[in-house]
């Protein structure tokens, strides 16, 4: 008889994602643990009261506490869902787009620079329009499409000034005309579970901004390009967002590592809840 | 079935089966975004602001 395992899941709000994942730990009969990351605490001379975790799932809203949690936790030997690795990989974008290019995954042409001259000068390169994305930020937040060289300097002076010292990273992309449609899968290890076309007349399509869900079928390309990206940054449960380029075709636009689901799980009819807590189980009974 | 008050607005609101602690409920009065904090008794207080490093 396999040990009964003890699971924690870190999480900030009970979004409808979150009751899905408790729900799934309850039909599975699973001794699970609620942890609220505004509420807990860590003594780092003392981890016996974490160690007791086989493995913790993390759900948390805000990065860095979900990031800071994952360190500690990691250092204490306590495997989680996703790793540390993972999440601060996938939390920062130009660590997502460092570890594509270093494994060779298409994506769209990136600049970085530090100082707003310095990012200037980049844009220019790059020719208009541009898009300025925080290096960390999530749901499409304080993304800007640059237009012209007016607009630039605007807006370099403002993230400069009002931003905090995060913005002071210059992330800069290509501008992408895509079909009005961008592509959300489903990694779970080495398996992609499904995957959900987001589309929106904005040039945001993000479903936090109001982007509608249809299903997409996986295709051979979608499903290769997801697990190459997915295995790039760490792999565990990831949600891979890829872009339809006109020139290029497929290529990954950004990786998330605490994703929701609560548009595709409807939409797919597949209990991806049940699918992460069946994955968080595999990886707590692999280091038991 | 329990009932909270709006700390905004005042509206009396009624929670769904399934309510759970740490839940983000809408009040249908004004809109404001209400965060659950027990069940017995009902009690709800503002939600936090969404913060820059939030999202998934």
């Amino acid at each position: 008889m396999q040990p009964r395992l003890k699971i924690g899941v870190l999480y900030s709000r009970v979004r409808v994602e979150e009751k899905w994942i408790f729900g799934a730990m309850e039909k599975r009969g699973i001794d699970y643990v609620r942890l609220d990351d505004r509420a807990i605490h860590f003594d780092l001379s003392n981890p016996a009261p974490w160690q007791e975790y086989d493995a913790v799932l993390e759900r948390s809203i805000s990065y860095n506490s979900g990031l800071y949690a994952l360190r500690l936790l990691n250092a204490f030997g306590v495997p989680t869902v996703n790793t540390a690795s993972v999440a601060e990989i996938c939390g920062d974008k130009l660590m997502t787009s460092a570890a594509l290019a270093r494994d060779g995954v298409p994506q769209p042409h990136n600049a970085t620079a530090f100082t707003p001259e310095a990012a200037l000068e980049a844009i220019e390169a790059f020719g208009y329009p541009v898009v300025l994305k925080p290096v960390v930020g999530s749901w499409g937040r304080l993304l800007a499409k640059v237009n012209d060289r007016d607009a630039a300097e605007a807006v370099l002076e403002h993230k400069s000034t009002l931003g905090s010292v995060q913005h002071s990273v210059f992330y800069i992309q290509e501008y992408i005309e895509k079909p009005g449609r961008d592509i959300r899968v489903i990694v779970i290890g080495d398996h992609v579970l499904t995957g959900m076309y987001r589309k929106s007349d904005h040039w945001i399509t993000n479903t936090a901004r109001g982007g509608e869900g249809e299903l997409c079928p996986i295709t051979p390309e979608i499903e290769d390009l997801s697990l190459r990206a997915a295995q790039s940054v760490g792999g565990g449960v990831l949600a891979v967002d890829l872009v339809e380029h006109p020139e290029r075709g497929l290529i990954v636009n950004e990786i998330n590592h605490t994703m929701e689901f609560h548009t595709m799980q409807p939409l797919s009819g597949i209990d991806i809840a049940g699918e992460i807590v069946e994955y968080t189980v595999s990886v707590a009974r692999e280091y038991a | 079935m329990s009932t909270v008050t709006c700390p905004e607005c005042a509206a009396e609101i009624t929670l769904e089966k399934g309510t759970e602690v740490g839940e983000i409920i809408v009040c249908s009065d004004c809109g404001v975004d209400l965060e659950i904090i027990s069940l017995e008794p009902a009690t709800v207080k503002l939600a936090p602001r969404e913060e820059e490093d939030w999202g998934e």
